[in-house]
């Protein structure tokens, strides 16, 4: 058993709802590091994940993969992406469409874009309507977008969120931010409503299941190389000014 | 032969609006390249160092040469004298020819000819050009200078007397002023054959000009076929539904037109006629080749525009995208009555063959349905409001990114934005600019903030980057301050101090707070702003 389990985390067995249809596929790959806290293990299309609001980085680390692989994405209302983040996520940013003020037309917006564009990200202006919600996540599935809300989201599949948060690298006075380990937490509905954690060293998400998934593999926590990078002395190196 | 006497100069006044009678001068490397009257009688020469020209016209404008500009504007002046006499040939921006016989039996005579072209060039585009005919193209462009008329077969004699650095070969006219031979006609003289041999093919083709025997037949432009389609209403366009009708018909009929030449056009102009007599006018440009489909639309956003007043271009002002830049001539308020006339002018036209969808997926079908559904956006919402990024160079976060509208070119708007190849030839470096992890948020209007020492004195930070104490705590708006746990910095960044409309200057620190959140902060003019959360 929990051999089934160790296989299934590595994402090697996939449920018969995902196989290739049409010629098109089922799924968008995403990070390894994110891969257990999502329902078989990649973006499901036609699938709603929410990303907490206020861990932008999570969600491009969340997208990266997808984008980098060919998918477009497209971010509605969110006028403050960081777009030289988002490339240095791994962001395609020429297939990265953004749609910074939709107005009060918002939801229309979505539901056009899910049409055609494979992720949709949105801000949840105000708290979404149960009503709306529950059309646009039908609209996804139907069309075989994946909803990406940042905010609290009604019926979403999973929602991610990041727990902790820590910084490495700054000093008093001294050094940069470099590095940053994050531990992200993910609750849904179904097969995923028990919560899991993995922690995340974004930018180029590096991780282990950190926590009940390889507790009940009887595995340690795999650590990152970050943390053998994070052993050297840090420098207090600075941006040369002209 | 037509000349426009100082073509830089005047080209600068046409297309930037430079006051031409002042003194003004083109440069190019530092050295001037053409200069108007008015600095010509201060002393201002050909050939001087910028610094030199400064001092002797100390109220000089100075401008930047540019050859594209150059040939932009004269391209109205060849446009004009075609008017009168066809088969001109551009020699350069500044001058063209064209062959005297033609017009001037038409007009009854080279003079007639001659005077007719001036004064109409004159009259459409404000030009003054001067006119001179002579048997061969070098001659004539010296007879042009000269304003005169070389009657047939006087050409030996009009060049006879020349400086020989009229020839414009600077090294061989030192050579030859060296050997004794001043005049074209002293060179003239030298036999042909041995002329070929000391000096060789060049110098042989000069001597040939200097004796008035320029055989080489005019290579004549060929104007473009006028695809412009022009379509008048009555009764005149009022409603956004009536244009957005016509709109279609009309981009229908030019993208007919033009694939019937078997062109396409990556720049749409759009010129509309009210009925009260204003006239509007504004060029598109778009990522790629325009199809039926996006010339209507852009069509009809722009009349949707154009009739429901100015809000998307208030508004993309107020953001400062760079479709303002894409205008040309005024902002085009409400106008007061409808459109009786609309024209639309291909620009930018390309030979095209219809279009070729990519063989191994480049334009693949996500890539269409993707395309399709942003554009169903841009339809909702109007053109300024799907965007992509282009990431350029810059020291702040928000200078390094510029959006697009979705269907423009994508350029950057400073160049040094790869970051794998810093070293790239021609890539700008940056300096100061902050290196990787960027922050995943960056604030659109930097939010002011209190950041104080350990204790309680607002922390600043003077012109030597010397700071007053240890930024211990941060207070944003009311809530109450938060601890500082870590901080780097400070990193200056001076930029554009030599036009101080657009200088900035600024400090930056990173900060670590108590509650997890890391900062980009910045310091200027007294006040700290949050630019940037890394979240």
């Amino acid at each position: 058993m929990a051999r089934l389990a160790e296989i299934r985390a590595a994402g090697l067995v996939r449920h018969a709802s995902e196989r290739a249809e049409e010629g098109v596929e089922r799924s968008l790959p995403v990070t390894a590091a994110l891969r257990p806290l999502l329902p078989g293990g990649s973006l499901r299309r036609g699938g709603t994940i929410a990303v907490a609001s206020g861990s932008t980085s999570l969600l491009f680390a969340l997208l990266a993969e997808a984008s980098t692989a060919g998918s477009w994405c497209v971010a509605v209302g969110l006028p403050r992406l960081g777009l030289v983040a988002a490339a240095e996520a791994g962001m395609a940013v020429e297939r990265f469409a953004l749609v910074p003020h939709p107005g009060p037309e918002w939801a229309g917006v979505v539901a056009a874009l899910l049409d055609g564009v494979d992720i949709v990200v949105t801000a949840t202006p105000g708290g979404v309507p149960a009503q709306v919600a529950s059309r646009l996540v039908a609209r996804a599935r139907q069309r075989g977008g994946v909803l990406v809300p940042v905010g609290q989201w009604p019926g979403a599949d999973v929602t991610l969120e990041v727990a902790s948060d820590e910084w490495h690298g700054l000093g008093q006075g001294r050094g940069r931010l470099r590095r940053r380990e994050v531990e992200v937490v993910a609750q849904g509905r179904g097969a995923a409503a028990r919560a899991r954690r993995v922690s995340l060293w974004p930018p180029g998400a590096v991780g282990a299941p950190a926590s009940d998934l390889s507790r009940d593999l009887g595995r340690s926590r795999v650590s990152g190389s970050p943390s053998t990078r994070l052993l050297r002395p840090r420098s207090t190196s600075i941006p040369s000014v002209a | 032969m037509l000349w426009c006497p100082d073509w830089p100069v005047i080209a600068a006044g046409i297309t930037e609006g430079v006051r031409v009678h002042g003194p003004v001068a083109v440069l190019h490397a530092n050295r001037v390249l053409a200069c108007s009257p008015a600095a010509r009688a201060e002393g201002v020469r050909r050939g001087l160092r910028k610094r030199e020209a400064q001092g002797r016209c100390p109220h000089l404008v100075v401008v930047e040469h540019d050859p594209g500009r150059d040939a932009r504007a004269f391209e109205p002046v060849v446009a004009a004298v075609e008017q009168l006499a066809p088969g001109v040939e551009v020699v350069r921006p500044g001058a063209c020819a064209l062959a005297a016989r033609g017009p001037s039996s038409y007009y009854g005579g080279e003079a007639e000819a001659a005077e007719r072209i001036v004064e109409h060039t004159a009259l459409v585009c404000a030009v003054e050009v001067q006119a001179g005919i002579a048997d061969g193209v070098f001659a004539a462009m010296l007879a042009a200078r000269a304003g005169r008329i070389v009657p047939p077969g006087g050409t030996p004699a009009f060049l006879a007397g020349m400086d020989i650095a009229t020839l414009d070969r600077p090294e061989l006219a030192d050579l030859l002023r060296r050997l004794g031979v001043r005049t074209l006609a002293d060179f003239a003289t030298l036999p042909a054959g041995d002329v070929m041999a000391r000096f060789g093919f060049d110098a042989a083709y000069a001597h040939r000009l200097a004796a008035g025997d320029d055989e080489r037949p005019l290579a004549v432009r060929k104007p473009p076929p006028d695809c412009a389609v022009t379509a008048e209403y009555d009764p005149p366009l009022e409603r956004v539904d009536m244009a957005a009708f016509a709109a279609r018909a009309l981009a229908e009929r030019l993208h007919e037109r033009l694939a019937g030449h078997g062109l396409a056009a990556t720049r749409l102009g759009i010129e509309a006629h009210t009925a009260a007599g204003e006239e509007l006018h504004r060029v598109w440009r778009h990522d790629g080749l325009l199809t039926a489909a996006d010339l209507a639309d852009r069509v009809r956003w722009q009349l949707d525009g154009w009739l429901t007043g100015s809000a998307y271009l208030s508004r993309s002002q107020a953001r400062g995208s760079g479709r303002v830049s894409a205008l040309t001539g005024r902002l085009p308020a409400r106008p007061t009555a409808g459109i009786d006339r609309l024209r639309l002018i291909p620009d930018g036209v390309v030979r095209h063959a219809g279009m070729q969808a990519g063989l191994w997926g480049e334009t693949g079908v996500a890539d269409e349905r993707a395309h399709r559904a942003l554009v169903r956006v841009q339809g909702l919402l109007g053109p300024d409001s799907v965007f992509t990024a282009v990431l350029g160079g810059g020291r702040g976060y928000a200078d390094r990114v510029r959006l697009v509208p979705w269907g423009d070119e994508r350029s950057p708007s400073r160049p040094g934005g790869d970051e794998r190849s810093p070293g790239k030839a021609g890539q700008p470096p940056w300096p100061g600019r902050l290196p990787a992890p960027a922050p995943a948020t960056v604030l659109t209007e930097p939010t002011p903030i209190v950041v104080r020492t350990a204790d309680g004195a607002p922390l600043a930070i003077d012109a030597r980057l010397a700071m007053t104490g240890i930024p211990a705590s941060v207070t944003v708006g009311r809530e109450p301050p938060v601890e500082v746990t870590a901080w780097g910095g400070p990193w200056p960044a001076e930029e554009r101090w030599w036009a101080p409309a657009e200088a900035s200057r600024l400090v930056r620190l990173q900060l670590c707070l108590a509650d997890a959140t890391a900062l980009l902060v910045a310091f200027s003019d007294g006040q700290w702003t949050v630019e940037a959360i890394y979240d």
